[in-house]
């Protein structure tokens, strides 16, 4: 009978030890030196050129700054809460399915700690779903799409790049004060969740700032990626609107842009492009003065002469001297995505006395503030989950001088002035004419 | 009233003409090699790719705008000679004992390749090879300005369309061509060479569409996956004309970009529904399509 307690006894204990070493190994396995995390950005098809890479270069330019410890103070402390980070490309091509498939795959196969990125809307919408279902901690960088955290509540899901809605009151602002005389307007946007949402919060905007403004009633919606404007551009031209609403990216501003010009399109009608940065160095001298263009932030063409901001100095001197070329919006959107985990990580670290958990990540990302190389950022939204940050418009005009794009008149205007108040729906705030907007 | 229908009708002829010269090359591979070539659109990729290029560098290196069309033809000619001469003899030769639903698939699986090819060769960033539409400016037409560019486009598809119908009918390789569409076997026991009549149509279907994307490269950012999009268009085009029929490319081309033009200007949420509304209903009436001469169905 004491032989056999003596054996219970010893199983017991071998089987508890068993635990304590499983659980110090769990608990091991989490200080790791390094994380792994998927990096997802279109690295082919159409917007590979103007966003995709863009924005790998300049993930990968902060990522290697962030291991070395060679940010700019306040961040320049070593890795992400003290780890370095092995980022794992990922090309966004192929739609929704198959983005889905490879999250699944960078989640469950790859065991990645956190997954940064997406540039298209419908991406976004198809990930976020699965994000919340396997429990992994995702930052959509450049997706626009309100109805991200205005649909239903997300667990495991931030984005720290402002939505359509804060991009779309700001351009209706700067038409209203800037071109307070044309009153009527059409758009040609891309037929999905981005260029729908942007033309609708565009047009409700125009409404509650400028009563006596009129839409047209034959917006357009080709494909996206479609390529072929000549009977939008048509339509747009018969249309007797002086102003015409744009949200195209990729190649399609790109596109859009070289039939319009052959066709005069830029001397009849006020383009307003709320995010053509990216065609403004690709097409370089052809691309028209007087476009008013945004770049869904302070990013790109409306920043790159602007050095008072140590941080946008540093990203813009760094990225130069990398790539050779200026950043671009998605470039700052994903660095800024990254700076975003780090700080959140290195929050959570100091908090937990070592290598966090996902949970502790989380909380520390949640409502954060902090200054990213676009200047102030707030996760004031979505539960603490979406940022807010002022968007800049301006009007184009080729810098002969200096022999490259330029940009004048630039106005911003602060988030608190373009962004719904948090727990408040931005068409329903729209449609009460934007009560308690802040606007200096 | 009366400029906006003469501009839904030079939109849609526009579109159109677009549509036709892309789609004739699959029409025609189909009609003689009973083949469903989905790599024809990377033919109009690499023609698109290879033309953006020299233009670019052609406009780097001092030579006039002008020379972009020469370069234009130059390219779809080359691109169509060697893609098509390598993928026919290497590859396609060895499989037409197969089903023709593997060939299918074969030719999908040329074009991943293809486009991949692309990535490596020309890289992501977009190309803008614009010089040819510039340098013919524009004209206005209805009240509204068209770039002349898009005008010789339609001029090139009658082109294309008339020197399709007198090489099939008055010349002795379209009568080779016709036996060779109406029986294989006894063609070749005429003495007739159908490996090499296989091997022109080939090429010239690829130089066909290779043509199509090098002369819309100058209207556009030609871009990685440029090739994507048009492969359906044309499908859908040739679904409606029927499968291998030249007139039918002609009819469902001018089809779809009319209506197209039409639900642009009038209806612009129905834009995307409008192809393959038309698609649908030809294919419910006339299985067959609008041209293609109905089979007797076999148990």
């Amino acid at each position: 009978m004491k032989k056999l307690f003596t054996r219970g006894v010893i199983r017991v204990s071998a089987l508890a030890a068993c635990c304590a070493v499983g659980a110090m190994m769990a608990g091991t396995a989490s200080a790791k030196d390094s994380i792994k995390v998927g990096v997802v950005t279109f690295l082919t098809g159409p917007a590979a050129g103007p966003f995709g890479v863009p924005g790998k270069n300049g993930a990968e330019l902060v990522i290697d700054a962030i291991n070395a410890g060679t940010l700019p103070a306040p961040h320049n402390s070593k890795g992400f809460g003290g780890a370095t980070m092995e980022p794992v490309f990922i090309d966004e091509a192929g739609g929704g399915a198959k983005q889905v498939a490879e999250y699944r795959n960078l989640v469950e196969k790859q065991n990645v700690d956190a997954v940064i990125g997406y540039i298209s809307s419908g991406s976004c919408m198809a990930i976020a779903p699965v994000a919340d279902e396997l429990q992994k901690l995702t930052i959509m960088s450049v997706c626009g799409t309100p109805r991200l955290f205005e649909e239903k509540p997300r667990s495991h899901v931030f984005r720290t790049q402002g939505n359509a809605v804060g991009d779309s009151i700001a351009a209706a602002r700067y038409m209203v004060e800037m071109f307070p005389k044309m009153k009527s307007y059409t758009g040609i946007n891309q037929n999905y969740a981005w260029g729908q949402d942007s033309w609708k919060f565009y047009d409700l905007a125009m409404k509650k700032l400028d009563p006596a403004s009129q839409a047209s009633d034959k917006p357009q919606f080709p494909k996206i990626f479609s390529g072929q404007y000549s009977a939008e551009i048509s339509t747009m031209l018969l249309d007797k609107a002086p102003v015409v609403h744009t949200s195209f990216w990729d190649g399609d501003i790109e596109a859009f842009m070289l039939q319009g010009l052959v066709r005069g399109f830029f001397q009849q009608k006020k383009l307003v492009s709320v995010v053509g940065g990216s065609a403004v160095d690709s097409l370089g001298k052809k691309f028209p003065d007087g476009v008013v263009l945004g770049t869904r932030g302070k990013y790109g063409l409306l920043v790159r002469e602007d050095m008072s901001d140590p941080l946008n100095a540093w990203f813009v001197t760094e990225y130069k001297k990398r790539y050779d070329v200026y950043p671009l919006g998605p470039s700052y959107q994903y660095a800024k995505a990254i700076l975003y985990y780090k700080l959140g990580m290195d929050k959570a670290a100091k908090a937990a006395g070592g290598s966090p958990n996902q949970d502790q990540v989380m909380s520390a990302l949640k409502n954060m503030k902090f200054n990213s190389f676009d200047g102030e950022v707030s996760m004031s939204l979505g539960e603490g989950r979406q940022a807010v940050h002022p968007v800049g418009y301006g009007i184009t005009k080729w810098n002969a001088k200096k022999g490259e794009p330029g940009i004048e008149k630039v106005k911003y205007y602060g988030a608190e002035c373009i962004n719904p108040p948090a727990g408040t729906l931005s068409e329903d705030w729209l449609n009460q004419g934007m009560p308690g907007a802040k606007c200096n | 009233m009366l400029a906006q229908v003469l501009t839904i009708i030079l939109d849609g002829l526009n579109y159109a003409s677009f549509l036709f010269i892309v789609s004739v090359g699959l029409t025609i591979v189909f009609g003689v090699l009973k083949i469903l070539n989905v790599a024809h659109g990377a033919f109009y990729a690499w023609g698109a790719y290879a033309a953006a290029y020299a233009i670019t560098q052609a406009s780097e290196l001092g030579y006039p705008d002008w020379i972009g069309f020469l370069l234009i033809f130059a390219a779809s000619i080359i691109v169509g000679l060697v893609l098509g001469s390598i993928i026919e003899r290497l590859i396609l030769r060895k499989m037409y004992a197969q089903d023709e639903v593997l060939i299918a698939l074969a030719t999908f699986g040329l074009f991943l390749v293809l486009e991949d090819i692309i990535l490596v060769v020309f890289g992501v960033d977009p190309y803008f090879a614009y010089q040819p539409m510039a340098v013919l400016g524009n004209v206005v037409i209805g009240g509204v300005f068209r770039d002349v560019y898009s005008l010789t486009l339609f001029a090139l598809a009658v082109v294309v369309a008339v020197g399709c119908w007198w090489a099939l009918t008055k010349t002795k390789w379209g009568k080779l061509i016709a036996v060779v569409i109406y029986d294989r076997e006894i063609s070749q026991a005429m003495g007739i060479n159908v490996s090499a009549v296989y091997l022109i149509v080939f090429i010239v279907g690829a130089m066909l569409g290779a043509l199509g994307g090098a002369y819309v490269a100058p209207t556009t950012s030609v871009a990685p996956g440029f090739g994507i999009d048009v492969i359906v268009l044309s499908f859908a085009v040739v679904v409606i004309g029927g499968m291998g029929s030249i007139p039918g490319a002609l009819i469902g081309s001018v089809m779809v970009g009319v209506l197209r033009a039409i639900a642009v200007h009038q209806f612009p949420e129905l834009e995307l529904f409008v192809v393959f509304a038309v698609m649908a209903g030809v294919l419910i009436i006339r299985p067959e399509g609008l041209f293609a001469p109905p089979k007797a169905r076999t148990i």
